[in-house]
């Protein structure tokens, strides 16, 4: 599969790694030249720097011909707009948009994007963690 | 009618003076507290300080009886959001958004922005207009004099083109002073010179006579004839 991913912090960058030692085809964006050093040094897949919100670059990594596409960047604004470019200009099959704020989260989801917010995600796992008995794994 | 502005720049400060002067309800949404102040102190209690993309930001605005929602913030994807977040959970009917990028419009309009303006684009539209009708750019105004030093290309139709200088129809206290040829080399005319298609041509000329000039530039040689 051929993966685009948008944003190469602590997620893409992990993401990226895991996806890349299964074998798959990986294109990470970020517009930070640096935001690549956390990258392993085995990583084979392509970095582009460049901003994810631009049609251009978007081209030029050839977005048409990919399978999924993934917006991990801090903006959760420039995480939506860059999915819906992917979505509706590009016509990506899968799009997969990370939006920390839940209530703009439900939103997008109910414009049809596909969504995950960790601050709802974790806020849940924090709270089943509470009330897991002291000591016990699960 | 009730105008909710995000973004308190400079587009967003003078669009909402202007705004509010027409008798308008208006209401800018700005995150910078620093800026706040600044429009209030100067438009009156029209601010609310916050994040304009923000679902209870725009609910505390009373966006869902916006009859207008403008979105002018530096950023493409904050004017985007905050427009579709209007739309899609206040059903705000009319969003305006301000692009940076050219090419956002189309974008944009398919993700069901109402208007997006590009300045970018609304520039190079203005531009592309009025270079061929408008040949004569000023280069500078003489400091209480009244003229000007105008230059202006010869387009090739031009009932100057194959002329000597002397004898051209000049607006009164018009002087061509310059000649620079398509090779780029300047030549000071004098009434012998003859004009060719191409050549850059820098007057000295009264401002009230910019006009006449241009005209006496771009006077196609048939209309000329015909008089």
């Amino acid at each position: 599969m051929k993966i685009v991913i948008m944003g190469c912090g602590r997620v893409g960058t992990e993401l990226a790694t895991l996806l890349d030692r299964e074998g798959q085809e990986v294109t990470i964006l970020d517009i930070d030249p640096d935001a690549f050093d956390q990258l392993p040094t085995d990583f084979k897949g392509k970095r582009v720097v460049g901003n994810g919100i631009d049609q251009d670059v978007l081209r030029r990594i050839g977005l048409e011909e990919v399978d999924a596409f993934v917006a991990v960047t801090p903006g959760d604004n420039r995480n939506v707009m860059a999915s819906q470019i992917a979505k509706h200009i590009f016509g990506v099959p899968k799009v997969v948009c990370r939006i920390f704020d839940p209530i703009r989260e439900e939103l997008y989801h109910n414009l049809g994007l596909e969504t995950i917010s960790p601050t709802r995600e974790v806020a849940q796992l924090l709270k089943k963690a509470l009330e897991r008995e002291p000591g016990g794994e699960d | 009618m009730y105008i909710i502005i995000v973004g308190g720049g400079k587009v967003g400060y003078y669009l909402a003076k202007q705004l509010v002067e027409d008798g308008n309800e208006v209401l800018v949404i700005e995150k910078d507290a620093a800026k706040c102040q600044e429009i209030a102190d100067e438009l009156g209690d029209i601010v609310l300080r916050g994040d304009g993309c923000e679902g209870i930001t725009l609910e505390s605005a009373g966006t869902g009886r916006a009859d207008l929602f403008i979105a002018v913030t530096g950023d493409d994807e904050d004017n985007l959001v905050a427009c579709q977040v209007a739309k899609n959970k206040f059903s705000v009917r009319r969003t305006v958004a301000l692009i940076n990028n050219p090419k956002n419009e189309a974008v944009f309009k398919s993700l069901g922005i109402d208007t997006a303006i590009s300045s970018t684009a609304l520039i190079l539209a203005n531009i592309e207009q009025e270079l061929p009708s408008h040949p004569l750019i000023p280069l500078l105004t003489i400091k209480g004099g009244g003229l000007e030093i105008v230059e202006a290309k010869v387009p090739s139709y031009s009932a100057m083109v194959g002329k000597r200088v002397g004898e051209l129809l000049l607006p009164q206290q018009c002087l061509i002073t310059v000649i620079i040829d398509e090779e780029g080399v300047p030549r000071i005319p004098n009434s012998d010179t003859v004009v060719r298609a191409g050549d850059e041509v820098v007057a000295v000329c009264r401002c009230e006579s910019e006009d006449a000039l241009r005209a006496v530039l771009t006077t196609p040689a048939e209309e000329t004839n015909e008089r």
